[in-house]
């Protein structure tokens, strides 16, 4: 094991549990308006755990989003423009949430916030970090694996700087996106939803126990690293002409490898995957991502070393 | 018995986010008369029923296309304030029907998606129209990998409400599960290959070929279960039991678990009659108010021979 120092960190006191950050992404907007109602369950000893509608009137709607997509809209640009109701409202909500749980970046910001989505891909309990760096999460990303193990979870790191985008739970210093599929958009699973209501209350008592001063030992967290972002075949008009091959559909994270089919045309004809290696494709077929050129996004297996850390 | 079917209209995007049946009705539109063949008997109309729904991938704009097709709504008054589907009914019914009188349509084939794990399902208002009923068992001998069933809504012809009512026959194809506002290729396959066999009946029908008669299973639906909710602010309060989940067509046995609350409570099946549950958890239904679907299923009277009297080879299908 590499000879890294232990790195200290403040306690983790104020948290937050986003919901509804898409308002058809149904486990995170039934939870967290379960634990608007009673918090109980996600409280610890310790800490300031604050279930969170982010988006209402999506939430109302019953729609992705209102005017535009809140979890791209934590921008610099969007968080200091002025206008005010004039804004787009996701662009109002962005400013409203960097506020209360920001301003990002700075030492009054959340030191966690959780976001909780769905997706229409079979990725299973997806655990998103945007930082390599943030040994922090890399220790809590751990500890979650270890703790749902034999079940596998997935983590996705977007740190692609063309690629990355600005979440709502950017504002905080140890953003942690949950992604757990699949499951049709308005729709509520029970399975889907327990999954992603057992995560977090794997992810709460990691924060508990660091902040009684467990320490953590160095350990390797292995990660699939966001590479590119493949669209769908397109005609002239930028119609779609062809849709994910039965072959790759619900092989989230499995390999695929030059020459395997990747999509079939209308007609049938197989269209095969023509890049250099191996890639790891996962968002296949997520619903949301027509719209963004998106059939799915390739990753590369990566294995990160976090450094063995305590509270200060 | 009857003439010719020389009408057949193939609808999709009558629900904006329903893919296949967008993606199936652009690919015909795109090869001009690809369903037809020369000298045909037939003429077929490929339509995309809510274009402005399918523009903006959802499933209605106002209100729900396939609700505003009973006789009320489709000769209601009309003004500046009419919902843009309410419109769009009368246009669909101007151009397929008028509804219940001879310039209709011979047949009507409306096609949709669930989120229910459904298989294919035809899903029409009789279940005693006998071209329904062929129809249905030539796509189940075709397709025999995937569960095709036949679903039967007990409406009288004036209170049919959806599309497929304003042709003189007409049923929808509904396949799941899929989610709303993707195209699974598996499902667009099935889709394809189903609307093809319903066009290859139809052509094998107005040759002259007999179809033998024969009994078919029908689920006639009955009623339907709403989730539990809260008094005040009418959310639902808990989810499909994760037994009852994707089990279409398994029968529900009094007592069996329906619901799963979320503090993990078990509701249970309290009606005293063993029936079908399907639709189970259908996304566009949270708002309808409808968890699941029930229906009771039994075997139609022996059918009575199909053949148009128009034949010269008397080609006989089992």
């Amino acid at each position: 094991m590499s000879s890294h120092n232990t790195v200290s960190f403040s306690e983790a006191r104020r948290v937050a549990v986003f919901g509804g950050t898409h308002g058809n992404e149904m486990s995170g907007v039934t939870l967290v308006n379960l634990w608007v109602k009673n918090g109980a369950e996600i409280q610890r000893k310790g800490v300031e755990t604050k279930p969170f509608i982010t988006n209402p009137k999506a939430v109302e709607k019953c729609s992705r989003y209102v005017d535009t997509d809140l979890n791209r809209a934590f921008t610099p640009e969007n968080l200091s423009a002025p206008g005010g109701d004039d804004l787009p409202y996701e662009v109002q909500r962005a400013q409203e949430i960097n506020r209360l749980f920001g301003p990002k970046g700075s030492p009054e910001a959340y030191d966690v916030i959780f976001d909780l989505h769905n997706t229409t891909s079979n990725m299973g309990c997806t655990l998103i970090l945007e930082s390599s760096k943030d040994h922090f999460n890399l220790q809590m990303m751990n500890y979650i694996k270890k703790a749902i193990a034999p079940a596998s979870c997935p983590v996705l790191l977007n740190e692609h700087p063309l690629l990355k985008y600005s979440t709502s739970r950017s504002v905080a210093k140890h953003p942690v996106g949950l992604e757990v599929g699949p499951q049709p958009q308005g729709v509520l699973r029970s399975n889907i939803f327990e999954a992603m209501r057992v995560i977090l209350k794997h992810a709460l008592d990691f924060i508990e126990l660091f902040n009684e001063g467990m320490e953590f030992p160095p350990c390797t967290v292995d990660v699939f690293r966001v590479s590119e972002r493949v669209d769908y075949p397109r005609d002239a008009n930028g119609n779609i002409i062809a849709m994910v091959h039965p072959n790759l559909q619900d092989c989230d994270w499995e390999p695929l490898n030059p020459g395997d089919p990747m999509f079939q045309t209308f007609d049938g004809k197989t269209i095969h995957y023509e890049g250099a290696g191996t890639v790891y494709p996962t968002f296949i077929n997520e619903a949301a991502y027509y719209e963004k050129q998106q059939a799915f996004v390739t990753t590369r297996r990566e294995t990160l070393v976090a450094s063995a850390i305590r509270k200060a | 018995m009857c003439t010719l079917l020389s009408r057949v209209a193939v609808c999709g995007g009558t629900h904006g986010n329903e893919l296949s049946g967008v993606y199936l009705v652009r690919e015909l539109q795109k090869t001009e008369k690809p369903l037809e063949e020369e000298d045909e008997l037939v003429s077929v109309l490929v339509v995309l029923s809510n274009p402005r729904a399918v523009q903006q991938c959802r499933r209605y704009t106002e209100t729900d296309l396939n609700r505003c097709f009973t006789h009320a709504t489709l000769n209601g008054p009309e003004s500046d304030k009419t919902p843009y589907e309410i419109t769009r009914s009368r246009e669909l019914n101007s151009l397929l029907g008028p509804k219940g009188s001879p310039e209709a349509v011979d047949l009507i084939c409306d096609l949709h998606n669930t989120t229910a794990n459904m298989g294919l399902c035809l899903i029409a208002y009789s279940d005693h129209d006998w071209i329904c009923l062929h129809i249905f068992r030539y796509l189940q001998r075709q397709m025999p990998d995937i569960p095709v069933r036949y679903i039967h809504f007990d409406f009288p012809p004036k209170e049919a409400y959806s599309l497929e009512s304003v042709g003189k026959h007409g049923f929808a194809i509904e396949i799941g599960p899929q989610p709303h506002g993707v195209v699974r290729s598996n499902i667009y396959t099935t889709m394809k290959a189903g609307v093809q066999h319903v066009m290859d009946w139809v052509r094998f029908f107005n040759s002259g070929t007999i179809f033998e008669g024969g009994s078919v299973e029908v689920y006639t639906m009955v009623k339907n279960i709403d989730y539990p909710r809260d008094s005040e602010t009418h959310s639902i309060t808990a989810a499909i039991h994760p037994q009852l989940q994707d089990q279409d067509f398994c029968l529900l046995h009094p007592n069996d678990p329906l619901f799963q609350t979320f503090s993990g409570e078990t509701l249970r099946y309290k009606g005293k009659e063993p029936l079908y549950p399907f639709f189970i958890n259908e996304c566009a239904y949270y708002e309808k108010g409808i968890a699941l679907s029930l229906a009771r299923r039994k075997f139609t009277n022996g059918e009575c021979r199909a053949h148009s009297p128009w034949f010269h080879n008397s080609k006989v299908i089992q």
